[in-house]
């Protein structure tokens, strides 16, 4: 909402500089996002006024106001005119191709002189052309001095109109005319505040609106405007009926006739301030209905009452007759955007006999609205039930001022107000007679709100102790009614607001009315006094954030990955011709981009696609942890079961000038890393065993087993899958392991050894079994084997030649031997060793390498 | 006899100072001091000698062997300091030269900033409670006071499903009344007589249809807030979160409270903190207007604490959220919010 501050001042009276009203303004719930100075200095520090600050200051020496004389022909230019000008005790000329000034060119001097803004040389202004601040030099023009330029509204940055320069028109209460030479600045100079109205607060998308919250925070007394209105006409009752079908939807209904106006267009200071206030002023009668929408935030439809005669003759009757309801079937209206609507079946209809006028609320239909040949115009103010405009709105994808405020509740009171200030200000404006009596359709009473609150109810709530004369104070400057009785205050809502409930909702809406202007920065800082609740483990976050920190530990960097993809994206990650993932994907109805339109399934595509995103690195180790999301039968929520996908490739280290080559990492640098996850999270019975899977190369696949349960699989990437992304390496590890379930395998508790002070014996034991035996295979059988006296086995070297014949291979293990309670002698560590390799022969058909 | 012992105890002195290594310590060691020395000779011939020069020589011989051995210790100690002195300028590095990288992983800055906000808020009491993802329209919207088509939604612009009434969740919000209702009702859902109080906090992802720029986020992380008791005041409010933003931004952090609107409380605010950077004075990161907004809050409306299944007439409490990327951002100079999600590990490896 934008606020001119003069427009304000008509309402209130402002004392405070407008650094502290904006402050006050923004603390108060009313955000003032933005400033702009028209023609008035800017503050010296625009920052700390928190709000976007624009504008261009008119110097008061050089940007005055001035009169036109005279305008005279050029004489060497036919589409340029003089026009001698009077500031004051001096006299200039300026050279103007302003078309709005030829219709006075040789008509000697004007017996109405025309007041205008004049810039004299050096003023600063707006280039038109190239709309940069440009300053005012004087030039010979075709032969003639301009010594002072006449500006539009686009050189003084009021508006882009560049048609005309700016013809003030004879003075008026709102904008009386000052003496020729006096600054511009001070005849119209001003100050637009840009509030942020939210959604609760329609109330303030007004100008009355935001003067009644300044009255309220200030102190200062709220004048509201006259709605006394001349009517003489014959009575209106006779000239319009009205039937409200749904009188849910439509609640009101008000009309008065103004007959014998005539449509031109509005004096300047209207235009002026419907300009500063965003809109644009179109004519007389439009201009006043948005007038007083941003005056009093009624919305007002004007509609032209001899189209209606028309339609309702057509139709048989000689009075219109306005009827609001459904639409029928099929039903559509043009509207003044010039769309031609289809109309759903819940949007509410202003029509009559004929048809469709207006979409009620939102916006008027094009064959009824107001042209320049109208002469009676029906004004119409109703109200109207705001969820439903707003679902038609949205439904129709139109917005409109008054679909705006309609939508967020503009209360039944306010009909007849905004109707009676508005015509009696397009009677004056526009001429005519106004019919005697507004028409008024109310068959559904609007009941104000009445709370009852106790007093000690603000202490409770907001933790201080409001003296009971300002809470009063507080809820009268908003205009609601306060009744003090005893210990309790009996409050009714004011008729301009529709967002005050009752009962316990309406003592928290009033605590916000009651803290906001009384001032949050009043409200002390407490500690809470009720008793900490019952603190619960939450062993699912703990665990899961020591498996990030686990896996940092191991030298990975977690990432964190959109959820949103797209089935192709994740079907990369699998070798081409597998089957896709059958479950549904969570959908997005209408997604922002294509590329993000479904909730991942997987996480492991994710995370290779920010190895593409790195493929300029040498190598590099990532991981992430977060959910994937999983459509079920018959369940509108899909299941979000947390996943652990990680990813290796590249060199393991950073070359450095004191090492060789780095190694590039491989399958068993990933298992290392997840042997290290395992170890640390001391998980027990862990298998590790050859997998196939679509992702992985199908001999370079292992499956991850803990207590019999599978927590995933890992591996080097298939050279397909490689290939889908465009990454440098040669290889890509990759791990996807469901989470939960891994959590679930981590043990309580887990014991820890005794130190033996008794020395550990250390034996090497080269075996030589066949290629098909695996390392688990013969790490198992040694442990068995060797009994409790092997206290670690270590593989350190594995090895295929011909020295150990066709289809076998080496393992050599380092077996350390102790026991807690004594000092090994060579003969039970060689009755051990004597064991360790009968089983070796037996068991796997090996042998000891001599 | 006495004057030849006194000659060779001269020579193997000047002697001893010509040695120059540990070989020729040796060398000296066995010509002067050995078997075959002249010293162990004279104490050979001993008995030779008449009983009254006996004691003199015997005493001046073992007197010159004491000597000429401590004069080998110290001739040992000079040469050691000599050669270590001599490798130790062999051995001298180029300190400057840059250390061998060791490969370290890190935390997500999300993932980081997160943790330090659980940790303040856990020693307040407040316990994280995290819930789904993809949520019902009830949850997200209806329940927490906004009805349908009710134009607060407007502020929040919402990715929705294919399937009906469900969508992402805009806020962790839906997660306040889970945990009011999970504390509100047993099992099978009847009413508990006087339900604990509630002190959580409410982390996790959401997402906004908006146009990811520089500024804006499709999905962001959020942390949100809730304290309910029976005498929860908005003077708790002030105080409580004034005290998390002297835990996260320093001690000397000064906080301010704006009216706003948010349909799941009432009163509203939005928490500003004085600029952590320029400490009120203006910067660049607070375009220097010396605050920053950090957070949402408010009292919990009513209508939410009766959904939650807290009866609002002898409950209140408040809530609040932030944006842990916002902060992020905030701490450290981030200028583009695409760069959580980019995850270009130059932009990550620096936390």
């Amino acid at each position: 909402m934008k606020v001119p501050l003069r427009w304000l001042e008509d309402y209130v009276d402002i004392s405070l500089p407008i650094e502290e009203l904006t402050r006050k303004l923004t603390f108060a719930g009313l955000e003032v996002e933005a400033l702009r100075y028209v023609g008035l200095p800017l503050p010296e520090n625009p920052e700390r006024l928190e709000a976007k600050v624009a504008g261009l200051e008119w110097d008061p020496e050089t940007v005055v106001v001035g009169e036109v004389v005279e305008v005279r022909p050029h004489p060497d230019a036919d589409r340029l005119v003089l026009a001698d000008l009077r500031l004051g005790t001096e006299q200039l000329t300026s050279v103007t191709g302003a078309p709005n000034l030829f219709p006075y060119r040789g008509q000697g001097p004007l017996a109405e002189p025309l007041t205008v803004a004049v810039a004299l040389p050096g003023a600063r202004l707006i280039d038109s052309k190239t709309g940069e601040p440009r300053r005012f030099e004087p030039a010979t023009i075709r032969g003639t001095l301009s010594a002072a330029m006449i500006c539009s509204e686009r050189e003084l940055d009021i508006s882009e109109a560049h048609e005309g320069v700016i013809l003030f028109g004879p003075g008026s209460a709102a904008l009386e005319t000052p003496e020729p030479g006096t600054p511009l600045a001070d005849f119209i100079g001003d100050v637009v505040l840009d509030i942020a109205v939210t959604p609760n607060m329609v109330r303030t998308a007004s100008i009355v609106g935001v003067a009644r919250e300044v009255a309220a925070l200030t102190g200062s007394e709220l004048r509201l405007p006259s709605l006394d209105v001349e009517m003489t006409g014959p009575p209106t009752a006779d000239m319009i009926r009205i039937d409200i079908r749904r009188p849910d939807l439509n609640p009101r209904f008000t009309a008065t006739l103004l007959d014998g106006i005539e449509i031109g267009p509005s004096p300047y200071w209207l235009q002026l301030r419907l300009l500063l206030a965003g809109m644009r002023p179109i004519s007389n009668i439009v201009d006043l209905t948005n007038y007083v929408m941003l005056e009093l935030g009624q919305p007002l439809h004007a509609f032209d009452y001899d189209v209606l005669v028309e339609r309702a003759r057509a139709s048989g009757s000689e009075v219109p007759t306005i009827i609001t309801r459904m639409p029928d079937p099929g039903e559509r209206l043009e509207t003044l955007d010039g769309v031609d609507r289809a109309i759903d079946d819940f949007t509410i209809l202003v029509t009559d006999e004929m048809g469709a006028l207006a979409l009620g609320g939102i916006m008027g239909g094009g064959e009824s609205e107001i042209s320049d040949s109208t002469t009676r115009v029906l004004l119409e103010a109703a109200a109207w039930n705001f969820i439903n405009i707003r679902r038609s709105t949205q439904a129709q994808q139109l917005s409109s001022e008054a679909g705006y405020r309609f939508s967020r509740g503009v209360h039944p009171a306010d009909a007849p107000r905004g109707n009676l200030r508005a015509i009696e200000l397009m009677r004056q404006l526009a001429g005519g007679t106004v019919y005697q009596g507004l028409v008024d359709v109310y068959p559904q009473p609007h009941h104000d709100s009445v709370v009852e609150m106790p007093f000690g109810e603000v202490e409770r709530a907001l933790g201080i102790e409001i003296p009971r004369e300002e809470v009063i104070r507080i809820l009268e400057a908003l205009e609601f009614g306060a009744l003090d009785d005893g210990d309790m205050l009996r409050v009714t809502a004011p008729d301009h607001r529709l967002d005050i409930g009752e009962g316990v909702i309406g003592i928290a809406d009033l605590m916000e009315e009651i803290s906001r202007i009384y001032g949050y920065e009043r409200i002390p800082e407490t500690q809470i006094e009720d008793a900490i609740p019952p603190q619960k483990g939450n062993p699912e976050l703990e665990t899961e954030e020591a498996v990030r920190d686990l896996l940092v530990d191991l030298g990975l960097q977690e990432v964190v990955t959109y959820r949103l993809t797209t089935p192709e994206r994740e079907a990369r990650a699998r070798k081409t011709g597998s089957e896709p993932d059958a479950r549904p994907f969570v959908e997005l109805k209408k997604p922002i981009s294509e590329d993000r339109r479904v909730m991942r399934h997987e996480l492991l595509p994710s995370v290779l696609e920010i190895a593409e995103t790195n493929a300029r690195r040498d190598g590099l180790a990532i991981f992430e942890i977060g959910q994937v999301f999983l459509a079920q039968e018959g369940e509108d929520l899909p299941e979000e079961p947390r996943r652990l996908a990680i990813v290796m490739a590249g060199l393991g280290e950073r070359g450095n000038w004191s090492r060789g080559e780095p190694k590039e990492l491989d399958f068993y640098d990933l298992k290392g890393t997840l042997d290290g996850l395992a170890e640390d999270l001391h998980l027990e019975d862990c298998v590790f065993e050859a997998a196939e899977h679509p992702t992985f190369h199908p001999g370079r696949c292992a499956r991850l087993r803990v207590g019999g349960e599978e927590i995933g699989v890992f591996g080097e990437l298939h050279p397909r899958v490689r290939a889908a992304y465009d990454v440098p390496f040669a290889r890509v590890l990759a791990a996807d392991l469901d989470l939960e379930k891994l959590q679930a395998a981590i043990p309580e508790r887990y014991p820890v050894h005794g130190i033996s002070s008794f020395p550990p014996v250390v034996e090497d034991l080269a075996l030589v079994v066949d290629d098909g035996v695996t390392a688990a295979a013969v790490e198992s059988c040694i442990s068995r084997a060797a009994g409790d006296l092997l206290r670690a086995v270590e593989l350190f070297d594995h090895f295929r030649g011909e020295q150990i014949g066709e289809g076998k291979k080496s393992l050599a293990y380092r077996l350390t031997y102790q026991s807690d309670d004594r000092t090994l002698t060579d003969q039970e560590v060689a009755a051990v060793r004597q064991q360790v390799v009968a089983a070796v022969e037996q068991q796997l058909g090996g042998r000891l390498r001599s | 006899m006495l004057e030849e012992i006194n000659q060779a105890e001269r020579e193997a002195l000047e002697a001893l100072e010509a040695v120059g290594s540990n070989d020729e310590l040796q060398a000296w060691r066995s010509l002067h001091l050995g078997k075959k020395s002249q010293l162990k000779q004279q104490l050979k011939n001993l008995g030779r000698l008449s009983p009254e020069e006996r004691p003199v020589v015997g005493k001046r011989t073992h007197e010159i062997r004491q000597r000429l051995e401590a004069s080998l210790d110290a001739r040992r100690d000079e040469l050691e300091a000599a050669r270590i002195e001599a490798s130790l300028a062999a051995e001298a590095l180029d300190v400057t030269m840059p250390g061998r990288p060791v490969r370290r992983g890190r935390l997500h800055v999300s993932t980081r900033t997160l943790r330090r906000i659980y940790a303040i808020w856990a020693e307040m009491g407040f316990q994280v409670y995290r819930s789904r993802d993809v949520e019902s329209d009830e949850y997200n919207f209806q329940l927490l006071n906004f009805p349908r088509h009710h134009p607060a939604r407007e502020m929040q612009d919402t990715f929705h499903t294919t399937t009906d009434d469900v969508l992402l969740r805009t806020h962790t919000s839906p997660g306040q009344i889970r945990v009011m209702r999970e504390n509100a009702f047993d099992a099978d859902g009847t009413p508990r007589a006087d339900p604990d109080p509630i002190r959580v906090i409410l982390p996790g992802m959401c997402y906004r249809y908006e146009q990811i720029t520089a500024r804006s986020e499709i999905q962001f992380n959020q942390v949100e807030g809730l304290a309910v008791g029976r005498r929860i005041r908005m003077s708790d409010l002030k105080g409580t979160l004034t005290d998390f933003a002297r835990r996260m931004f320093g001690q000397d952090t000064r906080t301010r409270f704006r009216c706003s609107h948010f349909p799941f409380t009432e009163p509203s605010a939005e928490m500003d903190i004085e600029c952590f950077l320029c400490g009120g004075e203006g910067c660049r990161v607070c375009k220097h207007a010396g605050w920053l907004e950090i957070l949402g809050c408010g009292m919990v409306h009513p209508v939410v604490l009766a959904n939650g299944g807290y009866d609002p007439t002898v409950y209140s409490g408040f809530a609040f959220g932030m944006g842990p990327e916002r902060i992020a951002m905030l701490r450290h100079g981030i200028e583009d919010i695409r760069q959580f999600w980019a995850n270009d590990l130059r932009f990550l490896e620096q936390f």
